[in-house]
């Protein structure tokens, strides 16, 4: 199966164990996911004021570019990227007119955007599409022993418009823990906001997020907390080093994307793990459970 | 915060140009509360968002222009799924930062951000505050 596939900047940079993970493990899987040859980044965040169409205008972009690919579908592993993605998609589907005039803006596109293409998160590929029966098949390492607190964040179920499970008790990163042969953990943090770009100006709150939610999922016996989004990593990871200087009964936890466990059991080398991106190490813990 | 109610506030035209930002309706609330219960951000906020929207409701401009609470926000949508009537409060947030940006009073100096910080911090967190906190 083959996918138009757009990564967003950050999975270029500083997530690129992110990137190397998902691609290894979508290959493994049978998806064979095609960039986008001319994609932009998508703005981020979603703008949510009424007349602000011009802001919609670069997610929809990357929609036209996979329109220009004869594809239908636009498959991407940044929860953010997603979320903007499809909710501008959103907004474009639900009023012709407001259509109309994001594609006055495009005037030097070649076509209008139609409101034709579907926005996937790779999650939902890999629930959806790809299934969790073929994925146990597939799998050679199993995550023996390893217990994973799944971390949603909100960009994965809210609002309803771009969620891909249910607001406030989402199972698809469980499920995928347990397929790989994990242990998920419950715990009551799971979708609780990160606290998102304060991270830039104000880490002191992140500190304090971090501190909460890595917290509650220790308290669960939670090794290690799987995540889909690169500033929920960065704040939760990174931001360990502001938290102990706040908060110094915290004890650091790695945290991981979803996509290296997926490449972990899938049978991937260190290589596509690109641990050297991490602040806490994870290298420790999956070989300590003999995961490396 | 000790407030004064009064008509000229009322009828100032703030409330309304909210509502056309977010394309909400602010009389909706009944000021239940279960916004602010839910935030990540109203520990931090000098007013919680049900505060926010009751403050709108009554024309409270500068209350609320001169607020930390509005950049507070990081429009994580928790509010606006709980809301039993319905009420976009991120939307309505958003609005009141947008009445600042658009008169081109930034909230984040980007100039300011070390070069240590500029590398180490991901463009996904750079571009999301630059984008919520300037014009
Ligand atoms: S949301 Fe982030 S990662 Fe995605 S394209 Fe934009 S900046 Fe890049
Ligand atoms: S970074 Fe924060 S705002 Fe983004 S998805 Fe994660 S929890 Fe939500
Ligand atoms: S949850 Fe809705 S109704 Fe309740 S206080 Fe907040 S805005 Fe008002
Ligand atoms: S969107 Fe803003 S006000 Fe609403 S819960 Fe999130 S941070 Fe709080």
């Amino acid at each position: 199966m083959k996918l138009s596939y757009f990564p967003g900047c950050t999975l270029k940079n500083h997530a690129r164990n992110f990137e190397d993970s998902t691609l290894y493990a979508m290959d493994r899987l049978g998806v064979e996911a095609v960039e986008l040859d001319r994609w932009n980044c998508c703005g981020t965040v979603y703008s949510l004021s009424a007349d602000d169409l011009m802001r919609q205008v670069a997610p929809i972009r990357n929609l036209l570019r996979t329109r220009e690919r004869g594809d239908s579908q636009l498959m991407t592993g940044c929860s953010m990227c997603f979320n903007t993605l499809k909710r501008a998609n959103h907004r474009a589907r639900a009023s012709e007119e407001d259509l109309a005039r994001m594609n006055d803006f495009m005037y030097d596109e070649p076509v209008d955007y139609a409101g034709d293409v579907d926005v996937l998160h790779v999650l939902e590929v890999v629930r959806d599409q790809i299934g969790f029966d073929a994925i146990r098949e597939r799998v050679v390492k199993p995550l023996e022993g390893l217990r994973v607190a799944c971390y949603y964040g909100c960009m994965l179920v809210r609002p309803n418009e771009a969620a891909i499970d249910d607001a406030e008790n989402p199972r698809v990163l469980e499920d995928l823990i347990t397929v790989l042969g994990g242990e998920p953990v419950d715990y009551s943090h799971k979708t609780e906001c990160c606290g998102a770009h304060q991270t830039v100006d104000k880490p002191e709150i992140i500190a304090d997020k971090t501190y909460e939610i890595l917290g509650a999922a220790k308290a669960q016996g939670a090794d290690t907390v799987a995540v889909s989004c690169p500033l929920c990593a960065f704040n939760l990871d990174h931001r360990q080093e502001a938290t102990l200087k706040i908060h110094s009964d915290f004890h650091t936890m790695p945290v991981v994307y979803f996509s290296q466990l997926m490449a972990i059991a899938l049978g991937g080398s260190e290589s596509v793990l690109r641990l050297d991106l991490h602040h806490t190490p994870p290298g420790p813990l999956l070989t300590g459970k003999g995961l490396l | 915060m000790t407030v004064f109610v009064s008509r000229d506030k009322i009828n100032s035209g703030f409330t309304s140009k909210v509502q056309r930002l977010a394309d909400q309706n602010l009389m909706a609330c009944y000021q239940c509360g279960k916004c602010s219960a839910g935030c990540p951000m109203a520990a931090y906020m000098d007013v919680p968002p049900n505060q926010m929207i009751r403050l709108a409701q009554l024309g409270m401009e500068d209350e609320l222009l001169d607020s930390e609470a509005i950049w507070l926000c990081v429009s994580c949508m928790t509010c606006n799924m709980r809301c039993p009537k319905g009420v976009r409060i991120a939307e309505l947030i958003e609005s009141m930062r947008q009445i600042k940006l658009r008169a081109r009073q930034d909230h984040l100096q980007a100039e300011k951000i070390s070069k240590a910080d500029l590398r180490a911090i991901p463009p996904i967190a750079l571009i999301g505050s630059m984008r919520k906190f300037t014009s």
